[in-house]
């Protein structure tokens, strides 16, 4: 895609005010109490990183936001609609779309059909042909079964499926892991070129390195809470607790 | 010769029953995870309904080919939604018994009401008589049977294979939750699903109507074997039961014409030595 697109193409979202406020955000798996009270917002048109170590409650959270966990309770509010009580399908066509971390590439559909599958819920998802620009790969593989892709492949599948639907907030769950460094950069400059795009991201990741090249703000996770949280300007000042926050 | 023809002919004819009804069970199965053991008893209430229409109604036997499996699917989809849908991630044999459960109380009240024997039901007009083919005599009827079943069976599977609604269908049958997530109403389609696959039971029982009379357990006759067809073509496999369906019919047919005692076996036999070789089914895939 030129940049010339990217500068012409209309602002998905006003930057500024925050498009997802999450409030006392907690969650169950059964019976195991995994998140314990989530509090934070992100603005339009920023990219979000939540970072923790494994096991935090970082992917729980963007399960529980995108209606996936079954149990839990708090404020999850969406352009200032309350949302927690709605079901996934609901949210879906509100307009938050979830790349998940496993990716989710169904074996029985090849690469066209898991690239069509999301239905397009509201105008203004990338046209197909923007699409293949990012993902030049993905053209030359439609025809193939979607789970005989290279890993890189398969994520790149994964986040160009919920880029046609038109949401203009997406939640991807470690986008980089398992991949390959130069595969990681490409992933790093396609975050970049939708948030010039106007897409809001709020990313799970714990490559911080990854997340360092993209996100305007952090959010860290441990134990079911945020315990902190900076923005990218503030970074360098934080480095020493980082460390320590993820065992590095 | 002829009698070969003739046992062929019931075969195919048998074959087309298997396969709209395993047919049914495989995309219940795919979908729904559900063994439906009341699908017999859904076939049966095709015919019946075909009946009430013509008796009650005046209603033919066209118009009954398209509202007995409406009908009949309405009343599979209330099943779903208000038993069905409850064992979503329960142990299979959940799903049986229930089914199992519900077939006997449907079968019991037919049965209660209209005894055991068969009812009649004509041919209609323009499916009567029959053509000499030169080696054999085709009534036009049970031609009609194989025709019509084997299109709606490839139509089912083009649906299935081959269409945008197909895709989210097998993709929910993969990861229904991320399918959700998408913005798709699943519950909703899983209903549809139990509806579509109710729906070719009762068309099969309409079809079977003029052959077989109408009868309260005429469902739980076919059953056992329409199970086995489906094991044999393997759980969840849409092409593998139809081409099971109508193989294993001309398999029986030609049994009764080579080794009449066998044919009742055969089709077992067949499905515990695929069963040896693979457990999977002729065209399953390993979960």
């Amino acid at each position: 895609m030129p940049d010339t697109a990217i500068a012409e193409a209309p602002a998905r979202a006003a930057t500024g005010g925050p498009i997802l406020q999450v409030r006392n955000l907690e969650a169950w798996y059964g019976e195991s109490h995994i998140l314990h009270g989530i509090n934070f917002d992100v603005n339009a048109g920023e990219v979000v990183t939540l970072l923790g170590r494994n096991g935090a409650g970082k992917t729980t959270t963007l399960k529980s936001i995108m209606g996936i966990i079954g149990k839990r309770s708090g404020s999850v509010k969406f352009n200032n609609q309350e949302i927690i009580r709605a079901t996934s399908d609901r949210i879906a066509r509100m307009g938050i779309a979830f790349c998940p971390e496993e990716r989710g590439i169904f074996a029985s559909l090849d690469v066209r059909e898991n690239l069509m599958l999301p239905p397009v819920v509201r105008a203004g998802g990338l046209p197909l042909d923007q699409i293949f620009d990012l993902f030049p790969n993905l053209k030359e593989r439609l025809g193939s079964q979607g789970t005989k892709l290279s890993g890189g492949e398969q994520q790149m599948l994964a986040i160009a499926r919920i880029l046609r639907t038109g949401a203009s907030f997406l939640m991807l769950d470690e986008p980089t892991e398992g991949l390959a460094p130069v595969i990681i950069q490409q992933i790093g400059h396609t975050i970049a070129r939708l948030k010039k795009e106007g897409f809001t991201i709020l990313l799970v990741e714990q490559n911080f390195r990854f997340a360092s090249t993209v996100a305007d703000r952090y959010y860290v996770v441990e134990h079911g809470k945020i315990i902190d949280g900076f923005s990218n300007s503030e970074l360098a000042a934080n480095m020493d607790k980082l460390h320590t926050y993820l065992g590095v | 010769m002829q009698a070969l023809y003739a046992q062929l002919l019931v075969g195919l004819i048998n074959g087309s029953f298997y396969a709209l009804l395993s047919l049914g069970l495989a995309v219940i199965f795919g979908m729904l995870n559900i063994i439906n053991f009341a699908h017999g008893a859904l076939y049966m209430m095709g015919a019946f309904v075909a009946y009430f229409l013509l008796n009650l109604g005046g209603i033919n036997y066209w118009w009954a080919l398209l509202l007995a499996p409406i009908i009949v699917g309405i009343f599979g989809m209330i099943l779903e939604r208000t038993m069905l849908q409850w064992l979503t991630g329960l142990d299979h044999l959940y799903g049986l018994l229930l089914t199992f459960g519900i077939a006997l109380i449907v079968q019991g009240v037919f049965q209660n009401y209209f005894g055991s024997s068969g009812l009649p039901y004509a041919i209609p007009d323009q499916l009567k008589g029959g053509m000499n083919l030169g080696f054999m005599f085709l009534p036009v009827y049970r031609g009609w049977v194989v025709v019509f079943s084997l299109v709606v069976c490839l139509a089912t599977w083009f649906l299935i294979e081959k269409t945008q609604l197909g895709a989210y269908l097998r993709a929910a049958t993969e990861n229904p939750t991320l399918v959700r997530a998408f913005g798709i109403n699943v519950p909703r389609m899983i209903t549809l699903t139990y509806g579509l696959g109710v729906g070719l039971a009762a068309l099969a029982g309409v079809l079977s109507a003029p052959i077989n009379q109408v009868r309260p357990l005429m469902g739980a006759d076919l059953i056992i074997v329409v199970f086995a067809v489906v094991v044999i073509g393997g759980m969840g496999s849409i092409m593998g039961s139809i081409i099971t369906g109508f193989a294993l019919g001309v398999i029986e047919g030609l049994t009764k014409y080579f080794y009449p005692e066998a044919s009742n076996t055969v089709v077992f036999v067949l499905m515990v030595l695929v069963l040896l070789v693979k457990p999977t089914g002729l065209t399953g895939r390993a979960a």
